[in-house]
């Protein structure tokens, strides 16, 4: 049995435009549409090609959020994972716990992958699979766009500053994934359905034993600094003239 | 005592400008010591240049033979052990740090923040979240090591002109061999590079193909610029990887920032928030990239593009 571990985030919807309460105290949430984290449904659909290609047996998706993350794991399972988990905990936890959490599904489960997304576009962190990986005392491989596996090893090619990095890993191994790993496949109507047979556990945080709290306080949420709108030119002459008087060439 | 350990980010033995700027970023919490770590097979050139940077106290070089390529799980376990007189670490917000800082943190047993925009204390961090659509103040618990990548885009390198003493640590770390370098492509451009240069041309999903992303080439060339590019563009194979400039690509602030054929969205926008002047040429008068630029021009980029360059002569 060899199993892959992917990690959902629920987070909110990429096409929202956050904004920031006039309170200072959050961001708007409610009423908002949330959805699986990008990275995540690449990190899923990467996991299911590597079953679909014999490369492991079961995929299971877990997630550490509220009660509502349910939602997010059932279309985890009508993309075709097998089964989820979802570690209910209804304060955001910050990435540490999250790896700590994560942790102790894989001592569960034991797992030979675990894909997570390169980051939450939410908090825009980038930190969790690396973190998991260091608790594990297992390797990690970030950002990736391809994966090969091989007889327990993987070569995982990397989105880094430079361009392309090859690295290879002992399973088990982390792996996070970057955009162009793959595209994700479309959920049909017949997968909902299917998917509601499937089974979802739930646990609350509580229970898995870690220490789950956070080294970081929000004090102030504020909007970004705004850029004002400039000037519009009529042609390339004009806007020649603006770069000239801006001292730009 | 606010004690900051900042790692050096490096290749080919030359230290990356990233550096500078999270000794910057460093130096603007007030009474630190700062001293930074070079980790690497040989240590030496890269140390002697961190030496230099205005505000540095000490570089410590860690050397040793697995140390000549960065991957994060054989850096990691050896930063940790030299962090264990520091009250913080801090690394840039690159491919390099953001791999990296977190691994140290996790096994610092501590948390870590990302891209931290201003340091207004040693324990008060700005940060943006939601790609840049809001930014927090964060309180760190003063009891526990910071750990930090710093977003270099927001600060300015610190100068040349420090001498700080350079001296070999000895840490006492197991270095796995589970991870193993294999290779790393690098497309060697000429250009200027797109993370530090003063101007950047960048180009979207409009300029229709890898050949037609020459006019881009071209008009950066006659600017002096770096080039960068939309996610989309480089999804479609117009342009590598490693121009993608915005939330998951790179963030820069260069002085010029000139779209060509780029819509806008808010994922590209996080991305050149902090450049100083934003030139957009976009066929589509509604474009949302005309609401954050300084100079819009509404026109087809295949033929303002050629115009352009005439005029630049
Ligand atoms: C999780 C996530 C992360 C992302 N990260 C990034 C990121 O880091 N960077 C990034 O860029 N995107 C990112 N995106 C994608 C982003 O949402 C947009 O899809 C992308 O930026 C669009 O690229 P574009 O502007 O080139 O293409 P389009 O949106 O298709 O825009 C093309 C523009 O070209 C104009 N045009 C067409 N023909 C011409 C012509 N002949 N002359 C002049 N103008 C013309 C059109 O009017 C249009 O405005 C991310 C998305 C997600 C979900
Ligand atoms: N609460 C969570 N639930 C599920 N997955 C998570 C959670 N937090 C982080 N992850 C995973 O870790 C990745 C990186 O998240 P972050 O470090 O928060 O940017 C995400 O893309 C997810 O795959």
């Amino acid at each position: 049995m060899s199993k892959i571990l992917v990690g959902l985030k629920r987070v909110v919807d990429y096409n929202v435009r956050v904004r920031v309460k006039p309170d200072g105290t959050g961001v708007v949430t409610e009423g908002v549409k949330m959805s699986i984290n990008p990275f995540d449904e690449i990190a899923l659909e990467e996991a299911l090609r590597i079953k679909e290609k014999g490369g492991a047996t079961e995929v299971i998706v877990a997630s550490i959020g509220p009660a509502d993350t349910q939602q997010q794991l059932r279309t985890g399972l009508a993309m075709g994972a097998d089964r989820a988990i979802l570690v209910q905990s209804d304060a955001p936890v910050e990435p540490l716990a999250a790896a700590k959490a994560f942790l102790k599904l894989i001592e569960k489960e034991g797992p030979q992958i675990v894909l997570l997304g390169k980051q939450g576009i939410d908090d825009d962190n980038n930190q969790t699979g690396q973190m998991l990986a260091a608790l594990w005392n297992r390797p990690q491989a970030t950002f990736a766009s391809k994966v090969e596996l091989d007889s327990g090893r993987a070569k995982v090619t990397r989105e880094v500053d430079a361009g392309l990095e090859t690295i290879e890993v002992d399973l088990p191994a982390v792996i996070t994934t970057d955009l162009r790993l793959n595209e994700p496949r479309y959920v049909k109507l017949p997968d909902i359905m299917k998917a509601k047979k499937k089974p979802l556990d739930t646990l609350p945080i509580a229970e898995l034993g870690i220490d789950a709290g956070s080294q970081f306080k929000t004090l102030k949420y504020e909007a970004p600094a705004g850029r004002s709108k400039g000037v519009m030119v009529k042609d390339v002459g004009e806007l020649v003239a603006v770069l000239k008087q801006k001292g730009l060439i | 005592m606010t004690k900051i350990l900042v790692v050096a980010e490096h290749a080919g033995g030359k230290l990356n400008p990233a550096t500078a700027k999270c000794v910057a970023c460093a130096s603007a919490i007030s009474g630190a010591e700062i001293d930074v770590v070079v980790l690497a097979a040989d240590a030496s050139a890269v140390a002697d240049q961190a030496a230099k940077l205005q505000g540095v106290k000490k570089v410590l070089k860690v050397e040793n033979a697995a140390n000549a390529e960065p991957l994060a799980a054989v850096l990691a376990p050896q930063i940790a052990a030299a962090a264990a007189n520091y009250t913080h670490v801090f690394g840039p917000s690159t491919t390099f740090g953001k791999d990296l800082m977190p691994r140290v943190a996790a096994l610092l047993g501590v948390g870590q923040l990302s891209d931290i925009m201003a340091a207004d204390s040693a324990y008060t961090f700005r940060r943006p979240i939601y790609a840049g659509n809001a930014i927090i103040t964060v309180e760190a618990a003063k009891d526990k090591k910071v750990v930090a990548t710093v977003r270099v885009a927001s600060f300015q390198a610190v100068g040349e002109g420090g001498s700080a003493a350079v001296e070999a640590a000895a840490v006492n770390a197991e270095i796995p061999t589970h991870t193993r370098f294999v290779t790393r492509s690098a497309a060697a451009t000429g250009r200027p590079d797109l993370q530090t240069a003063a101007r950047v041309v960048s180009g979207g999903r409009a300029v229709g193909s890898a050949d037609n992303f020459k006019i881009i080439y071209g008009l950066a060339d006659k600017l002096g610029a770096g080039v960068g590019a939309s996610r989309a563009a480089v999804d479609a194979g117009y342009a590598p990887n490693d121009l993608q400039v915005g939330q998951t690509g790179k963030i820069i602030a260069p002085e010029l920032y000139v779209a060509v054929g780029i819509s806008g969205a808010i994922q590209h926008l996080t991305g050149i928030k902090d450049a100083r002047t934003i030139v957009a040429i976009n066929k589509d008068a509604e474009a949302p990239i005309f609401e954050v630029a300084d100079v819009g021009l509404v026109g087809d980029l295949f033929t303002v593009i050629p115009e352009l360059e005439k005029a630049l002569g």
